[in-house]
């Protein structure tokens, strides 16, 4: 057994790192800026900067929930086309400028879904268009004599493209146009294909929509070809996206929306320090009010378990979301009550034997309390955080926030209810010091 | 020591007189379901000018959207809308931007479809049965008789039904609204409620060891010994919360104010609802048992 002054330097060593992890990039009210960690071993590189994590609600951004319609796939397959229509909504996403993008499968009963989450994302309604639209790029010829609506569609699809960008229209009007490039298969099957039709024309239809039909003047070789629908520049630019991006292998359908815009998000991150804050105050004061010296123990506890909790948060790393700054004010209830449970304790404990065995006895017999009761609420936390995503449960963002900081501030308050305000009780508290 | 076990009929009337006001509440006024249970959207914006909500409701219904309320608050306006379009939602924008005269800012936007609401109360009572379940098991375990898990669990329904039966009354007299942000209080108070009890009970398995009094006795011990620490406990967790309310936003503000009431609720819950519950039943238990030996006495002497 180490003796607790070992332990009290062992604590202030770890709330020193957690101290220097858990401060803002810009320390506020001095000029200074906490440095990177940044090392580099060998050909190791490590580079920290510790930011933390808010999620949708306090940075900004959309939570969008898509279904996609599986009628026409036949059922061994669902789990395919749903990862490859994944894998082609996060290529569009990432292809339309969003940062860590967060696009992921999710099932329910019979309903297939894609979650796809746009953190700080300035235009929503441009991304849900361009993320819903299934891009399905088709070419057709038109025989001459037929009526319309009988049109030949050729075996060249969007899947033959290469790439695709927005350029503009050089000759006649200066209109943006999306400028296709096929792969070499492609290009042999375009050059077929206007090579059958000169002088008649060729349809160029996205999602059974005609685009464009424009009249082949010669067999085009090399595989470019140009559309020329009516587009604007930010049009033109989703299409190019999409094309880039592939074709979604099943249409989706957009069933929820959750857009929080950046000046909300600011505002609920200040709005939730102050409360913090001046909740944390009127705690700290209560303890020192009702406990006297162990109060001030008890603070300098709580302290190290915000210290240490922000810490963890970051290195985890946490998304912060407003419901899991709400489970943090929580666990710092759970962290003052083990230290009133304790204190309530040693004040029975010290009528019956002297003040350092009592100190000890009330830690002992409040422990079991504290253990079973601790237990109960984690077993709720994991209910509501679904830590396996069972699809039984709810796999919500903002209730896992909630939860995995509630569940963290648990076990970190066991922590510092017991070793830390124990330990510091037994080096500084001693009994002549009592009043 | 104060004998808190023998006025248990007051402690089950006060719990009987608030909840049945919050079921009178809830049977009278219903609750009102969010957006998040419904289907349909809610657009919150920024306009800074101030105008009549009727007006702009007017304006909003021209696009052909179904407006079902309009609130304000300074500069925000919230809209609840029946579900709309992609291009519904930049129409309002426009017409809006139009009639008043000034660029809008669009502060949050949420479109839920019908098909998610019947889904989430599924997820929920499951998640309600897990946990209520597993807490049971867990008590009787540790206290090694399930009329305690039982007792514990009847007093955390007893909080489920005082939060939903106030959160009732604030619906009805302050406009809040049953979301999904309620029901993860809701889960949470149910977990808090037991912690709380457990608290209690811990004292009663201590003192159970080598102690022959009954447990109406070491019921009235126990309570006596946790009541300062209930109440202080009680006391920061108002503090935090109190200021979640009162400062930490629109957002959160109702989701707290549940848990304000939970936790009060929790905190009553564990010395007068729970406690009680096993003392009554633990009596009864005996009564019958006497009775029926007694019974059995009679039948022999035949």
């Amino acid at each position: 057994m180490a003796s607790p002054l070992k332990k009290v330097i062992f604590i202030i060593i770890l709330t020193a790192i957690c101290l220097y992890v858990s401060l803002p990039n810009k320390i506020p009210f001095t000029n200074l800026n906490r440095p990177y960690l940044y090392f580099k071993v060998g050909n190791i590189e490590i580079k920290k900067t510790f930011d933390l994590v808010l999620g949708l609600d306090l940075a900004g951004g959309s939570h969008l929930v898509f279904e996609a319609d599986l009628s026409k796939v036949p059922a061994g397959k669902v789990k395919d086309a749903m990862e490859s229509a994944r894998n082609i909504i996060e290529k569009r996403v990432n292809l339309f400028g969003v940062s860590e993008p967060v696009v992921q499968t999710s099932s329910f009963g019979n309903s297939q879904r894609i979650i796809v989450e746009l953190p700080g994302v300035k235009d929503p309604q441009e991304a849900t268009k361009l993320i819903g639209q299934t891009a399905q790029l088709l070419f057709a010829e038109v025989p001459e004599s037929t009526a319309e609506g009988s049109l030949k569609i050729t075996d060249l699809t969007g899947a033959d493209l290469s790439s695709a960008q927005v350029g503009f229209d050089q000759q006649k009007s200066g209109k943006p146009v999306v400028q296709l490039q096929f792969t070499t298969d492609g290009a042999t099957k375009f050059e077929k294909i206007t090579g059958e039709s000169v002088g008649k024309p060729v349809a160029i239809i996205l999602d059974n929509q005609i685009i464009e039909a424009p009249v082949v003047q010669e067999k085009i070789s090399g595989g470019q070809a140009v559309i020329s629908g009516n587009f604007t520049t930010d049009s033109a630019k989703q299409l190019a996206i999409e094309l880039n991006a592939g074709a979604l292998p099943v249409p989706v359908k957009l069933i929820e929306e959750q857009t929080v815009g950046a000046t909300l998000g600011a505002e609920s991150v200040t709005k939730s320090i102050q409360a913090g804050l001046v909740g944390l105050s009127m705690v700290l004061l209560f303890m020192i009010l009702s406990y006297g010296w162990l109060g001030v123990v008890a603070d300098v506890a709580l302290i190290i378990f915000g210290i240490i909790t922000l810490a963890l948060y970051k290195l985890i790393p946490v998304t912060l979301t407003l419901p899991g700054i709400a489970g943090f004010l929580l666990s710092v209830g759970m962290a003052v009550d083990s230290n009133i449970l304790i204190f309530e304790r040693f004040k029975e404990e010290k009528l019956k034997r002297p003040f350092a065995d009592a100190m000890e006895m009330a830690f002992g017999r409040a422990w079991t309390s504290i253990r079973d009761a601790n237990v109960a609420t984690l077993v709720t936390a994991f209910v509501l955080a679904n830590p396996f995503d069972w699809t039984f449960l709810q796999t919500s963002g903002p209730v896992r926030g909630f939860a995995i900081t509630l569940a963290l501030g648990i076990i970190i308050s066991l922590f510092t209810g017991i070793v830390v305000s124990r330990n510091l009780l037994r080096v500084f508290v001693k009994e002549g010091k009592k009043k | 020591m104060i004998k808190w076990m023998k006025y248990r009929y007051i402690y089950f009337l006060i719990s009987g007189l608030v909840i049945g006001s919050g079921i009178f509440g809830l049977i009278k006024w219903g609750l009102k379901i969010g957006v998040d249970f419904t289907g349909g959207a809610v657009l919150e914006y920024k306009i800074n000018r101030d105008i009549s909500t009727e007006s702009l409701t007017k304006e909003i219904e021209k696009t052909n959207v179904v407006v079902v309320s309009a609130q304000k608050a300074q500069s925000d306006y919230t809209f609840k809308l029946s579900p709309i379009s992609q291009d519904q939602r930049s129409a309002i924008k426009t017409t809006l931007e139009k009639y008043t005269g000034t660029t809008i800012e669009e502060l949050s936007f949420q479109n839920v479809g019908p098909a998610v609401g019947p889904e989430l109360v599924k997820k929920t009572v499951y998640a309600l049965i897990i946990s209520a379940s597993a807490i049971l098991l867990w008590i009787a375990i540790q206290f090694k008789s399930f009329k305690f898990g039982i007792s514990a669990v009847l007093a955390m329904f007893h909080d489920s039904l005082v939060v939903i039966g106030t959160y009732a009354l604030f619906d009805h007299f302050f406009g809040a609204e049953v979301d999904f942000l309620f029901i993860t209080a809701l889960l949470t108070i149910l977990s808090f409620s037991v912690h709380d009890t457990i608290i209690v009970y811990d004292r009663i398995r201590e003192s159970r060891k080598g102690f022959t009094g009954t447990l109406t006795e070491l019921a009235n011990k126990a309570v006596s010994e946790t009541m300062v620490r209930s109440l202080n406990n009680t006391f920061t967790e108002i503090f935090m919360l109190t200021a979640l309310v009162l400062l930490g936003g629109t957002t959160i503000k109702w989701f707290a104010v549940a848990l304000l009431v939970g936790m009060t609720s929790g905190a009553y819950s564990s010395p007068f609802v729970a406690v009680p519950i096993l003392v009554t039943w633990d009596e009864l238990e005996k009564k019958i048992k006497a009775k029926g030996s007694l019974l059995k006495f009679l039948k022999l002497s035949k």
